[in-house]
């Protein structure tokens, strides 16, 4: 190691030498090489905040001038058009209509949010009972040797790209699930929502796995101790103990199944009917239209702005939830760690 | 503990829903290897499509996909190990600057793929592409529109937060009397850090990098815009270059093919491929953190 | 770990050469009618053309003509002609007009199931179909059933020409599922017996293409002739455009699109070749 000369290493190289006692603060200088590199380090360290921060800023800013150009807004029917129903020239009625291509376009985004928020529901409805359940199986009932075979194996299924489950939905799936039920479309909100769970399982039971096995064991000990049987340990005591990290995972599931695109492009059928409650119908969700579009359109058409706003919606809501799934979790760790609560 | 039918009925049913999971993730890779290995031959690896998409191989998707991920990992590498770096060995506890970069790492782990498209398309290509043009091509577009550097970029900005959140794991769990003992021999913290810390955590952060390439090479979302191409009929060999990849493929092939019937084997094939390769890698990122955790 | 780095920056560093010259490198963007079209082109024209670069991607007319008016094109191929506002737009961002080559000719096409009865169609019934105003094939001469509509992406020629010239500038029923291809439109009508698509001719297996009829005419089928000589009511051009007049690799390539060896991979692909007369002719709409 390179130092230069300094007073307490002559002392300490004679054998016999008493030991020296280095004053704080003296003796050791770190070199300025190695000082520069700790600022650097912590300059590289700036780059995760820039990141998040120049992804927000440059989304707006391709967005944010649709509130300013006036101009462009005859051609959406006005900037109300975005959100609120409009009775366009051949409709008996006020409609929300997405049709971008025509004159005028018609951008209205509220059959995205529902096609989105359909699909997004369908695939939770599946995956939370799935996940929560796999997890409360290999936490608490599984031998040992079965969890290191389960944890695994859904870890590979988690590393399976979206393109990969997307097509699986449109090929297999899709074809199946008309065949057996019958359904008159054929890709649909239900068949993309089977083709998500796949993706978000894994994460769900990850989390609440974690949060199922961090659970003191001092309060199932407990449990049983008065009479409790394992099932009514499990979910009366365990469960609601982990109730945190589950309601994380739940949260955190919801947001990466809000941002998935590729299942949702592929087999979800991409029609932008304003239908919430039937799962056999197509969706249009905010991910796929963006990933359908943004290639066709020009940049600074009405168009690009509003795709680059749905962007900003797809953001924020999913800022949010992760902000709210990671103070969740937080409140998690400072419950357990501040000691066993009844 | 002696089961009762209560456990009986909650094993079974949380049982089921473990089965169903595995059971429906063996339907999908059944299917992909028995559909897909009658494709897999020697021409299929090595060669270029035919100009349908249809026969041919997947070569110039293999090459390309290789060459894009190469790129990200030479970017973000660097940049997620020091930043895990500093979380764990030089971030002052309760440091303010720690705390939003592991805010920022948490975000950025949620941000949704397609957003990370139109971030590529809005930051690299139009600003940072336009803005080299503008100064040294006269405006002429040459860096300013999708290339492999411009979705390499992209996808490393998406993959710091795995890298950085698994350097700064395994940096804290070497433990601290290493650490203390080299502070004791007269080292400086940064001799501490990069000589004894992290060739310490090295098993870890190899894991973190494998499963980051892991994620870039599957992940089409970000790519649709920022420089993947359907057919390409020369190998990408510039950084401006266009170029075609595995996952991409797959949803052209799924989508534009003249024939998606006509299209299945080498469709399948390609999704053989592309599991094999992401398989591998997670499998062997599970098989080093599970070494060096012994 | 050392050496593994050095080998990484090697790599990075090769892939970084490479000159600056765009010439002889041409990219073509656009309608996924014509993408397997113009890859076959672009295969054989490097093929003659050892020195030319041709980089054919998909995504839509639509995404062509934008791909062209944002710069990131040199070539745009189109199932439609284009529109005022993308005249406009291209105008204003790379200051130069639109410049359109007719390269071959195509029939859209309406597919059904193979086994479903329906003899043929008219314009206006089909126009009623996809707004949703019909949607019982027993109205249209069929068995009972609901009609199940298969549409494209709006990013799509075929989709922006089908509701130009059939819907006559209205929408379409919001049920419609939009494909990303005509490929995927057939494969999901090959699959669905109620089902009904659009597409180009090009393409097929498991599918019927139903005779069209206009309005107090008789119904016509998709053929060479009959879009030819105008009597399909629904044969358009397939077109290429460019910023301005083309120049370099990109006009030599457009040229031999049109020369003889372009046209006869044009009817190996399944459209028609451009008539002789039609050859000189700029398309000035």
């Amino acid at each position: 190691m390179s130092r230069g000369a300094r007073s307490g290493e002559r002392e300490l190289s004679e054998p016999g030498a008493p030991r020296a006692v280095v004053p704080l603060g003296q003796g050791f200088e770190t070199p300025l090489a190695h000082r520069l590199a700790e600022k650097a380090i912590t300059g590289v360290a700036f780059v995760a905040i820039a990141a998040i921060v120049l992804i927000f800023v440059f989304i707006l800013k391709e967005a944010l001038p649709l509130l300013w150009e006036t101009e462009l807004h005859g051609e959406i029917g006005g900037l109300d058009a975005l959100f609120l129903p409009k009775q366009w020239a051949g409709y008996a009625e006020a409609v929300f209509v997405w049709q971008p291509v025509g004159t005028p376009s018609k951008l209205n985004v509220v059959p995205l949010l529902v096609g989105t928020l359909k699909v997004t529901v369908l695939a939770m409805l599946i995956s939370v009972p799935a996940g929560v359940g796999a997890a409360i199986f290999v936490s608490q009932y599984a031998p040992r040797s079965l969890r290191e075979v389960i944890k695994p194996a859904l870890e590979l299924l988690a590393s399976i790209p979206s393109v990969v489950l997307g097509f699986f939905a449109l090929i297999v799936l899709a074809t199946w699930m008309q065949e057996t039920f019958g359904l008159a479309y054929r890709l649909n909100a239900i068949v993309a929502a089977c083709g998500l769970s796949l993706a978000v399982i894994p994460m769900i039971f990850t989390i609440s796995e974690d949060a199922l096995r961090a659970v003191p064991r001092e309060l199932s000990e407990a449990a049983m101790a008065l009479g409790a049987r394992k099932w009514q340990t499990t979910l009366r005591v365990v469960v609601p103990a982990a109730l945190p990290g589950i309601a994380a995972a739940v949260i955190l599931g919801f947001g990466r199944a809000i941002g998935e695109t590729m299942v949702v492009l592929m087999a979800s059928g991409n029609a932008a009917v304003m239908e919430l409650f039937d799962p056999t119908t197509s969706a249009r969700t905010v991910t796929a239209t963006i990933a359908a579009e943004l290639g066709e359109v020009a940049q600074g058409d009405p168009h690009w702005r509003v795709l680059f706003l749905l962007g900003v919606l797809l953001f924020v809501i999913t800022f949010a939830l992760n902000r709210l799934g990671a103070a969740v979790i937080a409140r998690l760790h400072r419950r357990l760690t501040a000691g066993v609560e009844a | 503990m002696k089961w009762v039918k209560g456990d009986l009925l909650l094993a079974g049913a949380t049982g089921a829903s473990v089965v169903l999971v595995l059971a429906l993730m063996l339907v999908v890779l059944g299917q992909v290897a028995i559909l897909g290995a009658p494709s897999i031959s020697a021409t299929f690896l090595t060669e270029g499509p035919s100009s349908d998409l249809v026969g041919g191989g997947i070569w110039p998707a293999i090459w390309g996909t290789v060459l894009m991920t190469l790129l990200m990992t030479v970017a973000v590498v660097p940049v997620g190990i020091l930043t895990g770096v500093y979380l764990a060995e030089y971030a002052p506890r309760g440091s303010r600057l720690a705390a939003w970069v592991r805010a920022a790492v948490v975000n950025l782990a949620g941000v949704p793929s397609i957003v990370f498209g139109l971030f590529g398309l809005g930051f690299f290509i139009l600003f940072l592409g336009r803005g080299v043009d503008a100064l040294l091509y006269d405006g002429q577009p040459v860096w300013g529109k999708p290339a492999v550097l411009w979705s390499s970029l992209t996808l490393a900005v998406l993959t710091l937060p795995v890298v950085i959140v698994t350097t700064e794991e395994a940096l804290r769990s070497v433990p601290q009397d290493l650490r203390s003992a080299a502070l004791a021999l007269g080292a400086t913290r940064f001799q501490t850090v990069f000589r004894i810390a992290v060739p310490n955590a090295k098993g870890g952060i190899l894991t973190g990098i494998i499963l980051a390439v892991s994620r870039g090479a599957g992940e089409v979302a970000p790519i649709i815009f920022t420089g993947a191409a359907s057919y390409l009929p020369q190998l990408p060999t510039d950084l401006r270059d266009m170029y075609m990849h595995l996952g991409y493929h797959v949803y052209a092939l799924s989508t534009q093919s003249p024939n998606v019937d006509a299209a299945r084997g080498s469709l399948f094939g390609t999704v053989l491929v592309l599991l094999v390769i992401t398989f591998t890698l997670n499998l062997t990122a599970m098989i080093i953190r599970a070494r060096s955790r012994r | 770990m050392r050496t593994l780095l050095a080998i990484l920056l090697a790599l990075s560093a090769a892939a970084c050469s490479g000159d600056g010259d765009a010439a002889g490198r041409v990219s073509v963007r656009g309608s996924d009618t014509m993408v397997i079209l113009t890859q076959r082109w672009a295969e054989h024209y490097m093929r003659a053309h050892p020195e030319a670069t041709i980089q054919v991607t998909g995504g839509g007319s639509g995404t062509g003509l934008a791909a062209l008016i944002n710069g990131t094109t040199d070539i745009a191929t189109a199932s439609r002609t284009i529109t005022e506002r993308e005249r406009r737009n291209l105008r204003r961002n790379r200051d130069a007009e639109a410049h359109a080559v007719p390269v071959a000719i195509d029939a859209v096409a309406v597919y059904v199931h193979e086994d479903n009865p329906v003899a043929s169609l008219t314009l206006a019934q089909l126009s009623a179909i996809y707004r949703g105003r019909i949607d019982d094939w027993r109205d249209v001469g069929g068995p009972p059933g609901r009609i199940v509509l298969y549409s494209r992406e709006n990013s799509s020629g075929t989709y922006a020409y089908f509701k130009e010239r059939v819907l006559e500038d209205r929408d379409f029923a919001s049920e419609a599922q939009t494909l990303p291809g005509t490929a995927a439109v057939i494969h999901a009508v090959s699959r669905d017996p109620s089902g009904i698509g659009y597409g180009g001719i090009g393409f097929g297996g498991g599918v019927r293409a139903v005779p069209i009829a206009t309005e107090g005419g008789d119904p016509v089928a998709p053929s060479a002739q009959s879009a030819l000589d105008g009597r399909y009511p629904l044969a358009r051009p397939l077109l290429v455009y460019t910023a301005g007049e083309p120049r370099g690799t990109a006009a030599d390539f457009i040229a031999w699109t049109r020369g003889p060896r372009g046209q006869s991979l044009v009817e190996a692909a399944g459209y028609y070749p451009l008539p002789r007369v039609r050859t000189a002719e700029r398309v000035t709409r």
